[in-house]
């Protein structure tokens, strides 16, 4: 037990590291997922059918083939197939963005549409251009319906990111690993990295609801302090949009 | 260096793919299984009268939810090593699920008005004839679509079994990957049997969803 944490401490530079990747990983994946998500969601409002058509086939794709395939895809047949190779980290930033950002899709899909019908045919009596209809009235409160399921999506993505231990980037995971195999801690080992992994789930919740928080200000709701702690049910993902 | 698409390693990984697949869909019906039992368990646990249970049923789901299932999968493989691998992943990918198909229950459980709950009161029914007869009935039935998505999920995870030597689908195409230098054929292949699995299902899912009314 001692041996395991001198050893942590040893190479907490190692870990240190891994945990920047981890976070790295995380943020600009679902940077990625998120711009995926507005773009295809959008999309799948437009009025043509070919656009529409285009969001359909990627969202379901991208759903459909496993997160998994999708990063192996990327890292051993991309290099095989075209001669592009990515560092790794690059094609867990990719494959996450794409996955993700399908599901995001069907979430940004089902908040525009939940917004009253009324609200829509108040713009157009106002004579609002399509845009400022978009962006002043109809988003601001769509964005507040999405805000719950993206924080579900952001918690799924980060526990997606030991995948990359997977493809020899050097994330949390693979620190913790090597300490593990180092020092034969097995219990210890990977106890401390569900802890660790907790603890930036339970982060970053905190976070979206300070976003949620905001969000509801802005359209004149509040809500108590309390609500910043609670964590997300599962329910609500399976039930936005079909978010699966 | 560009290689062009060998279909003499589609043909030949197929059936070695498909034979891994069995195990695939193994792991996913055995594993909603036990989520789907747990969850039940678990939801039923959680409206125990006694803080004692309550509190820290939901710490464990808390916890069991909001960690990665691959780190609990090595975990468990590495600490039970004496287990078989794939009973190993079908207990864990099943205890995971569980915590998520245990909300679905409860919102089940809290769409069943409350004077059903009052009436089994009324007629002095025991408290397991009141969850067997009159509430578990109604609301099992309303969540079976969110449960079939659930399955869904679980299937497309399934691919982190392979981590733990589970001899799945993905096992078999890293291995004929590698032993013969055709990664882009046999990962393509592997996704699309994923996508012509899943999408289906999906669509028969969001059927019975309207059906029953969501």
């Amino acid at each position: 037990m001692s041996d395991f944490f001198s050893t942590l401490l040893d190479e907490f530079p190692q870990v240190r590291a891994g945990l920047w990747v981890t976070l790295e990983a995380t943020v600009l994946g679902s940077l990625l997922a998120l711009l995926l998500s507005f773009v295809l969601g959008l999309m799948a409002g437009s009025k043509l059918l070919p656009v529409r058509g285009v969001s359909r086939v990627v969202v379901e794709f991208f759903r459909g083939t496993s997160l998994y395939i999708q990063l192996f895809w990327l890292y051993y047949a991309m290099p095989q197939l075209t001669g592009y190779e990515l560092t790794p980290l690059l094609c867990g930033i990719v494959a996450f963005g794409l996955n993700y950002g399908a599901y995001g899709a069907e979430i940004v899909r089902g908040a525009i549409k939940s917004v009253p019908r009324a609200q829509y045919e108040a713009a157009v009596a106002l004579n609002m251009t399509p845009f400022h209809r978009m962006r002043k009235v109809i988003m601001p409160q769509a964005w507040v319906q999405m805000i719950p399921s993206f924080t579900n999506l952001l918690i799924q993505l980060l526990k997606a990111t030991p995948l990359l231990w997977l493809i020899s980037a050097a994330d949390l995971m693979t620190a913790v690993e090597h300490i593990r195999s180092r020092t034969g801690e097995t219990l210890t080992a990977y106890l401390l990295l569900l802890a660790a992994y907790f603890v930036l789930a339970y982060a970053l919740t905190l976070l979206m609801n300070l976003l949620e928080r905001a969000a509801k200000r802005r359209l004149g709701l509040h809500t108590g302090a309390g609500s910043l702690l609670k964590s997300r049910t599962a329910e609500s993902a399976a039930t936005a949009g079909g978010a699966r | 260096m560009n290689q062009s698409f060998n279909w003499d390693a589609v043909g030949d990984s197929f059936p070695l793919l498909l034979e891994g697949f069995r195990v695939t869909l193994l792991a996913t019906v055995l594993g909603t299984l036990v989520a789907a039992v747990l969850g039940l368990a678990i939801a039923v646990a959680g409206r125990a009268p006694s803080r004692l249970v309550t509190v820290p049923v939901k710490a464990v789901m808390e916890f069991v939810r909001a960690t990665p299932l691959l780190v609990q999968l090595v975990g468990a493989a590495a600490v039970f090593t004496s287990v078989e691998p794939l009973t190993i992943g079908i207990v864990v990918l099943g205890i995971h699920y569980a915590t998520y198909t245990s909300e679905v229950y409860r919102a089940g459980i809290d769409g069943v008005p409350k004077g059903q709950w009052e009436a089994c009161r009324a007629l002095s029914l025991s408290p397991r004839r009141t969850w067997q007869a009159v509430i578990l009935p109604q609301a099992v039935r309303n969540v079976l679509p969110a449960l079939g998505n659930y399955a869904i999920s679980m299937f497309k995870e399934t691919p982190f079994l392979a981590v733990i030597t589970v001899q799945e689908m993905v096992f078999e195409a890293r291995k004929y990957g590698t032993d013969h230098f055709a990664y882009t054929e046999v990962f393509t292949l592997a996704g699309l049997i994923f996508l012509v699995a899943s999408y289906p299902t999906s669509l028969l899912m969001r059927k019975l969803e309207k059906r029953l009314g969501h």
